[in-house]
């Protein structure tokens, strides 16, 4: 079986799953069954400074966006940081560390923007030996408020300052936690290299309002008639998280910084397709907070499995997709495709006719007794009705052959790679002219 | 499915050997879960002390189960959905394009929109949409074989064999509504049109809401002491269980501008030269009121299936209807598997249905057959009933030849062989009889042409009693409706 032991930011781990920085790592009882089910480590909830702690609303703080069948598709929370005495926390850090010295005790942290506060908590946190520190600068609700979170995230500046102030005042790594609450999370990233960070994570929950309860027009979660936004989790926002990855590992700025995936990762699939992207390894939260902390077992058979049928070692997936995310108008022009319908695994729904038909390019003809065919004539291979289509591989893209006529366009394929740049139609294409 | 029925132990039961077998007890369901214990030592023959007749007591007697077994065995088949369920099945649906399921619903349902309004939360607007095209849509989510029907078309069927659970969908969606009282359709303003229905069946009952609708005055009668017709008198107890077909023609009553006149027989009572003369026109719902018979020798000791299974579904006490040890049904439709599964739940020892053409043949669908062989009841196909045998009356046995089907007919192989029978059931198709003359016929029945058009003007008919009827409640009600509409404008002139 392929190894999973990973070294991330030059922490070690056995496996490459981290439990995110939530309530599955608020304290010892769980990070210690966590550890007994296999994750290779934890982001500890996120502390804030010495003093009072924080305290949380007393109504309900999750939201969720499930389907029909109730499977949780997103969480939302209200959450502050950990309401936990700080005391508590790192005697409990300091205990788990040393009874489990091969995960990675990762510990988040929050605390004011000044560097007195910074260097304080750092100190601290040294002394329970944990391995290093997550910077919390994506927390979008309450705490940002504040000032802190992701209002720290979402000003480059910011996270360059205080990046810089931990590490100058401590010798662990550091891993900076990014908010997806911004236009374009490469700002963030590279103001992290800047200050001298190890790492960064993300994503952070994104702003969202889950529901509105029609009857009494307020949000939810609802507290005594009122709601505020929360942060979004889980399945849905993996898409985003995804390309926010991608966009960071493939930056000249910030390529070869190493970064840990999270965000929607559910099963050992989807840690797969982070770590293609770029990501050294992943943090899970909400899978965890809807199955239990049992599905790490899923996660390490699956990847192994995926693993030694690919003949490929955990390193070898980090970044191997990363070159293939490029940019739109570097994309071949010359790759022409039409969609091809399988009548033999066809059960006549009709949903690619309805959709192509209402929605597309009406290239779907609907014939006696419900045989749908493509009209090559009038496809653009636009990919719709392969996306609507019940029956996996029905509808399938069919590239034509370089010489052949495309029957839309009248035009031989031609061989070779095209793109926009040289393309006849592209402004500056005819201005050099 | 999370409500379980309930695993009832009959008295029967506690000997019981094999399903179906001599012995074996009644609850179909308890048969298929509890492993057989007739070789137990120990357990003995016992029946309740309160009881003097049990499965094995000879003849045609009430009682043959214990008091509390009958309401298991007449309970819903199958459950009704609970909102959960109903949201997860509704899930399944995929909203096709143009949907085969539309196209196999001889209403023409809008199947997908009132899934995907179940699906949404709103099963009132739903049953809007079912009962736009059906308006006895309850009736049909309970009875119609869907298997041949909507479910049959539905591509889940094809892709995976387990199409939507369409029936019980609709089921959920008209019980919601009609339970929070919903009627949501108005009387446009009187014509003072008025038009007369014959027969207070699925036909006629459909024609006549269709009608009043249109803001015309209907006066339904019907020969039978309740309206309903087989609703009411004909299908099987535990489709339709409370009095549901009742209640269903009270809620579809609502409407107004409909008024039901019972007892009263065309032919007998009313003549169709008056009911031209009297009303604007008249559609005939009359269904196939005789039964055919078997011109054998012995045949005055069978009953017709249909008026056993009138009594049952009218008797107030299950209990105290008779019911044969030794049943044989002949025929191979609906009727025959109703009166051969409902005999085995009241305590029947031993079903048998004899069809004498192939099984592929049988009216009652593949899903019928299993739901009989599943209540214990045999299926014996390729054998014609020669003589009914008995003494003072009573039946003993039907004697069977065994036939072939060849080009000119069924052909005798020329080998016999005997059932016992304590009480024998025909169930060989149903006859219109007592048309009024002047009503062309076809094969027996009325001859229509379009929606319902009879050879004489003002006069129309729909369901069983034509031949466009395929004998089912759901077709009746199309063309009940169908008609309808094209009474409403022949009446307006258009
Ligand atoms: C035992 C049995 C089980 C069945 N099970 C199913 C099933 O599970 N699913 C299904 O879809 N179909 C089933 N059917 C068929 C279905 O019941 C009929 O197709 C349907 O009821 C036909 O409707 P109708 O309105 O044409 O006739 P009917 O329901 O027969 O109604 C005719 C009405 O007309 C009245 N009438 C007749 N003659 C006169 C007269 N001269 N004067 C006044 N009134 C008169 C009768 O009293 C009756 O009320 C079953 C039929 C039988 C017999
Ligand atoms: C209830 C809840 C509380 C959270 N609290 C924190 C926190 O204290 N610090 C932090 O960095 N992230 C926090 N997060 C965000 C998660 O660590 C993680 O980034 C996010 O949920 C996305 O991962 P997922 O899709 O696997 O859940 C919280 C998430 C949830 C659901
Ligand atoms: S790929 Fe797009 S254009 Fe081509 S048939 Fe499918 S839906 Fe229509």
């Amino acid at each position: 079986m392929a190894s999973l032991a990973t070294e991330f930011a030059g922490i070690a781990s056995p496996n490459p799953f981290w439990l995110a920085s939530a309530p599955p790592t608020d304290k010892e009882y769980n990070v210690v069954r966590a550890f007994r089910a296999g994750w290779g480590g934890v982001v500890w909830k996120t502390l804030g400074a010495e003093g009072p702690p924080v305290v949380n609303v007393n109504g309900p703080r999750y939201g969720v966006v499930s389907g029909p069948d109730r499977r949780v598709l997103a969480l939302n929370n209200i959450e502050l940081i950990t309401d936990r005495p700080l005391e508590v926390n790192l005697r409990e850090i300091t205990r788990v560390k040393r009874d489990w010295p091969d995960r990675a005790m990762i510990v988040s942290l929050m605390v004011p923007c000044d560097e007195e506060s910074w260097k304080a908590i750092l100190a601290r946190v040294e002394e329970t030996g944990a391995d290093g520190v997550e910077l919390n600068f994506g927390c979008p609700h309450g705490m940002s408020e504040r000032g802190m979170g992701s209002a720290v995230g979402q000003v480059p500046e910011y996270i360059e300052m205080v990046t810089r102030w931990c590490k100058m005042h401590s010798r662990m790594p550091v891993i900076v936690k990014l908010t997806p609450n911004i236009t374009d999370i490469r700002w963030a990233a590279r103001a992290a290299r800047r200050g001298g960070a190890d790492a960064v994570s993300l994503i952070n929950t994104v702003n969202s309002i889950t529901a509105v309860d029609l009857d009494r027009f307020a949000p939810e979660p609802t507290i005594d008639g009122k709601g505020t936004h929360g942060g979004l989790c889980g399945p849905a926002v993996r898409p985003m998280a995804l390309h926010m990855v991608a966009d960071i590992a493939r930056d000249a700025e910030t390529r070869g910084l190493p970064i840990s995936g999270i965000g929607g990762v559910t099963t050992w699939r989807d840690a797969a397709e982070f770590m293609a992207l770029g990501a050294g390894n992943v943090q899970v939260c909400t899978a965890a907070m809807t199955y239990g902390f049992k599905i790490v077992e899923e996660l390490i058979s699956g990847l192994s499995q995926y693993l030694d049928a690919k003949g490929m070692a955990l390193a070898d997936l980090v970044g191997r997709a990363t070159p293939n995310v490029t940019d739109w108008q570097l994309l071949n022009l010359n790759y022409v495709t039409k969609a091809r319908i399988d009548p033999g695994l066809c059960i006549k729904c009709g949903r690619c006719y309805a959709a192509c038909e209402d929605t597309s390019h009406q290239a779907i003809w609907m014939k006696p007794g419900r045989v749908f065919e493509v009209n090559d004539a009038e496809c653009v291979a636009c990919n719709l009705c392969v996306d609507v289509c019940p029956v996996a591989d029905c509808i399938t893209m069919e590239r034509l052959a370089a010489g052949s006529v495309d029957p839309r366009t009248g035009r031989t394929v031609p061989a070779g790679y095209a793109n926009w740049t040289t393309h006849p139609n592209h402004p500056m294409a005819k201005a050099a002219e | 499915m999370r409500r379980r029925r309930p695993l009832y132990a009959t008295g029967a039961d506690e000997e019981s050997a094999t399903p179906g077998g001599r012995g074996a007890g009644v609850n179909i369901y308890r048969l298929i879960k509890i492993p057989a214990c007739g070789s137990l030592p120990g357990i003995k023959v016992r029946q309740e002390a309160s009881l003097s007749n049990s499965q094995l007591t000879p003849g045609v007697v009430p009682g043959r189960l214990p008091a509390t077994a009958y309401a298991a065995n007449f309970a819903d088949v199958p459950p009704p959905l609970d909102p959960y369920e109903a949201r997860v099945a509704a899930d399944r649906c995929y909203f096709c394009h143009d949907a085969p399921c539309i196209t196999a619903c001889p209403t023409a349902i809008d199947i997908p929109l009132f899934i995907r309004q179940i699906a949404t939360g709103t099963p009132e607007a739903a049953a809007t949409t079912i009962w736009a095209q059906n308006i006895l849509g309850g009736m049909c989510a309970r009875v119609c074989p869907t298997e041949t029907l909507c479910e049959e078309a539905c591509v889940r069927e094809e892709a995976e064999g387990k199409p939507v659970e369409i029936g019980r969908l609709q089921r959920f969606a008209t019980d919601r509504a009609r339970a929070g009282g919903l009627h949501p359709f108005a009387r446009a303003a009187a014509t003072g049109r008025r038009v007369a229905v014959v027969g207070a069946g699925p036909a006629g009952l459909a024609c006549a809401h269709r009608l009043a609708r249109h803001g015309h005055d209907v006066t339904v009668f019907d020969a039978r002491e309740k309206p309903g017709g087989l609703n009411e008198y004909g299908l099987a107890a535990y489709k339709t269980t409370g009095g549901f077909a009742q209640d269903e023609i009270a809620w579809l009553l609502a409407v107004g501008g409909i008024t039901i006149v019972t007892g009263r027989a065309l032919g007998r009572d009313l003549t169709l030269e008056a009911l031209r003369r009297d009303f604007d026109a008249v559609f005939l719902g009359l269904g196939l009121a005789a039964t055919n018979a078997l011109g054998i020798p012995g045949e005055a000791m069978a009953t017709d299936a249909v008026d056993f299974i009138a009594r049952l579904r009218q008797t107030p006490d299950l209990a105290a209807l008779p019911v044969g040890r030794d049943v044989v049904v002949i025929g191979g439709g609906m009727t025959a598997v109703d009166a051969g599964v409902q005999s085995r739940l009241l305590g029947a020892e031993t079903v048998t249905i004899v069809y004498r053409r192939g099984r592929e043949r049988m009216g009652a669908s593949g899903h019928e057959q299993e739901h009989a062989a599943t209540a214990g009841v045999r299926i014996v196909t390729g054998a014609a009933p020669v003589a009914i045998l008995g003494e003072g009356g009573a039946a003993r046995a039907v004697e069977f030849a065994y036939v072939e089907e060849e080009p000119k007919g069924l052909v005798p192989t020329g080998e016999t062989f005997r059932l016992r029978a304590d009480q024998v059931f025909k169930a060989i198709g149903q006859r219109l009889e007592g048309v009024p003359a002047g009503l062309a016929l076809e094969g027996g029945r009325i001859r229509t042409e379009g929606p319902g058009r009879t050879s004489l003007a003002g006069v129309w008919a729909g369901g069983d009693c034509t031949p466009a009827g395929e004998d089912l409640t759901v077709t009746a009600v199309a063309q009940g409706r169908d008609a309808a509409e094209d009474i409403h404008a022949r009446l307006a002139g258009r």
